[in-house]
């Protein structure tokens, strides 16, 4: 059974409010993404977070904005979104369009701002953990003190380079905190199919790494959690493994259409019970903090903010076909033509 | 101009220390290249001077540190990674295509990556199948690396200097044989850069362009001693730079000689040379008197035994019965 933190009733009015939007939002903004896939606006390979909003929202709002780095693999929108990179930015890079983050040659997987700490956005499952661990170790090498984000899934957590990379981290002391996503599914392979011990949070002991494991469904316990490994992190420079449970209610990324090829209907609606958006709902109308009707008012101004960006994105042209051998390099081009 | 006569490895080290002091970003990391002094002993003595910090050991582990360099690139820092060989850095294929190379344009300029990838590829002495990679047509294949590959103790110099101030990533091919070739180095230019995408003639000749890179253009050299002893006037052009590649030098060498042969000790099959090759007749075809010749190492893994081992590199004299046999 994951750990849960204590109940707390520490938070302000204004800091429920300010996480429930920042879920709302994200989870609108994806909802949005799906339909401008399905209208093939956007193509490629697409992932959104929704189901996992609590655990994005937690984290990002226990660091120091632009000043830590957060790096994290392909289910990258929310991450973004969070750090406060341009959603309309966040938007036309998922559509291609030249007022992308990347100018639309990244797309959806691809999403960078490291102006607001985010390095990306990759999409080799895995691949970007020891990169996570090489800005951290800038950090150290430099005496800063920033502390790296360094998310994966629990799919990666499989990957030789992880392993590797945790051994360094903790040989070198970085000041990285490895936030294993778990929603229990690498793509469509059940943990328990992929994992040959399925408590992956174990894996940092053997490095002389603290690991544990947390719920990631209650925005507030999450928010609890990750703000006294921050804390822990950033003091004792060191690094950190946690293991989030969550869970997509989506389907793997936007070509994924039969999640029943892995799991039942049964089980998707047992989850979707913890709904963390609707949990956060309950917790403010118990507390007074909010009615139906404010919480409708809520959604309906985020649809608006959404339906504009979504309108000013696909307003964006794609680029200019002269624009294809920009920035491979910094200083020259390569050799041109086919 | 006041010069010292020394080593390849020599050079290298007379570089790095140089860019280290000018640059605190800059950090050494690799495996045994701090305690134990590097394997092929190009960071002796930069341990003691620069510690843990700056000469980073690291775990048998290259894709893993390879990856945290990138990454600590992408933060600003300037690492210098040493492959203990170039063969194992195919663990770190990954990191170095995937990732390193593509970052820059997968954020579409927002985030540069300054780093070298550097250490010994190709044959050294018996070391076999494994140890023995010529790794860098692999790496000149990949848009978003560089790859350079000097064949002089003064290009390794100079070359390394450009490599470490390269705001992108960078591939610097050492040839192990190359390690005791000796040549002169200036004392007083610790500034001196020596541009990558140039590449220049070691000797100039009139009757046939031979063209290599690395340890293969001081190969050149010693064919062009042997054919000039038969009347045969060889002009040897060293690449040094394969990506960029200036193709106008190798090109303007062909348009005087009108012959061509292309040396490289990787397999021949598809290696780099059979892209010089290829372009030489494309661009330079109504200059050309014969069709290019290639010389390449044999298409086997390599063998341990010396005389095998011998065998699958491509020599002087290779090179020479190349040549006598254009037309």
């Amino acid at each position: 059974v994951p750990k849960q933190a204590e109940p707390t009733y520490t938070e302000s009015s204004a800091e429920l409010e300010q996480y429930y939007r920042e879920m709302l939002f994200i989870r609108h903004f994806e909802e949005k993404c799906n339909v401008a896939y399905r209208q093939g606006k956007a193509g490629g390979y697409m992932h959104v977070y929704i189901g996992m909003e609590a655990l994005a929202v937690g984290w990002m709002n226990s660091i120091r904005k632009g000043h830590d780095y957060v790096i994290t693999a392909y289910r990258d929108h929310a991450h973004a979104l969070l750090l406060g990179t341009d959603p309309v930015a966040v938007m036309g890079e998922i559509m291609g369009r030249k007022v992308g983050t990347a100018g639309g040659k990244g797309g959806s997987m691809h999403i960078y701002d490291p102006h607001n700490g985010f390095y990306g956005g990759w999409g080799i499952v895995g691949g970007h953990v020891p990169l996570g661990a090489g800005l951290a170790f800038a950090s150290k090498y430099r005496e800063e003190d920033r502390v790296t984000l360094n998310f994966l899934g629990d799919g990666a957590a499989n990957q030789g380079v992880v392993f590797e990379t945790l051994n360094m981290s903790g040989l070198y002391d970085l000041p990285c905190i490895f936030i294993i996503e778990n929603n229990e599914f690498a793509m469509g392979t059940r943990l328990e199919y992929h994992a040959a011990d399925s408590e992956l949070w174990k894996r940092g002991l053997s490095f002389g790494i603290k690991s544990e494991r947390v719920d990631g469904m209650d925005v507030l316990s999450m928010k609890k959690h990750a703000q006294q490994v921050v804390d822990y992190v950033r003091t004792e420079g060191k690094p950190y493994l946690i293991e989030v449970m969550s869970y997509r209610f989506s389907g793997h990324g936007a070509a994924d259409n039969d999640r029943q090829l892995y799991r039942t209907k049964e089980e998707e609606a047992e989850h979707m019970k913890r709904d963390p958006i609707a949990r956060l709902a309950k917790v403010m109308i118990e507390r007074n903090v909010a009615n139906e009707e404010k919480l409708e008012a809520i959604d309906e101004d985020i649809q608006a903010q959404v339906e504009k960006i979504y309108e000013a994105a696909d307003a964006s042209p794609f680029p200019d076909k002269s624009e294809v051998y920009d920035n491979i390099y910094t200083d020259m081009k390569p050799e041109q033509g086919h | 101009m006041a010069t010292t006569e020394m080593t390849f490895r020599e050079a290298l080290q007379k570089s790095l220390y140089e860019e280290m002091d000018k640059n605190a970003d800059v950090f050494l990391m690799g495996e045994d290249i701090g305690r134990y002094e590097g394997t092929f002993k190009v960071t002796k003595g930069f341990f003691p001077k620069y510690g843990t910090r700056r000469v980073v050991d690291t775990p048998i582990t290259e894709a893993g540190f390879a990856g945290i360099a990138t990454g600590a690139a992408m933060a600003g820092l300037r690492p210098v990674v040493e492959f203990m060989t170039m063969s194992f850095s195919i663990l770190a294929l990954d990191q170095i295509i995937n990732h390193t190379a593509k970052v820059h344009y997968m954020t579409n300029g927002v985030i540069s990556c300054p780093i070298v990838f550097r250490g010994p590829g190709g044959a050294a002495k018996q070391l076999s199948a494994q140890h023995s990679h010529s790794m860098e047509g692999w790496y000149a294949h990949v848009p978003g690396l560089k790859v350079v590959a000097p064949a002089t103790p003064l290009d390794a110099y100079g070359m390394l200097k450009t490599a470490i101030a390269d705001d992108n990533p960078v591939v610097f091919y050492e040839n192990p044989g190359l390690y005791t070739v000796k040549g002169e180095v200036p004392d007083d230019q610790p500034n001196l850069m020596i541009p990558f995408g140039k590449a220049q003639i070691l000797r100039e000749g009139k009757d046939v362009s031979l063209i290599g890179y690395s340890r293969m253009t001081q190969v050149n050299l010693l064919a062009a001693e042997l054919l000039a002893k038969d009347g045969i006037d060889v002009e040897v052009v060293d690449v040094r730079s394969l990506l960029p590649l200036d193709s106008e030098t190798i090109y303007a060498s062909v348009r005087k000689t009108h012959r061509a042969v292309v040396v490289y000790e990787d397999w021949k099959f598809g290696g780099f040379g059979a892209e010089i090759a290829a372009r030489v007749s494309e661009d330079c075809f109504d200059d050309l008197d014969a069709p290019v010749g290639r010389v390449g190492g044999l298409n086997v893994p390599m063998p341990y035994a010396r005389v095998l081992e011998l065998e699958c590199i491509p020599d002087e004299n290779d090179v020479a019965a190349a040549v006598r046999k254009l037309k």
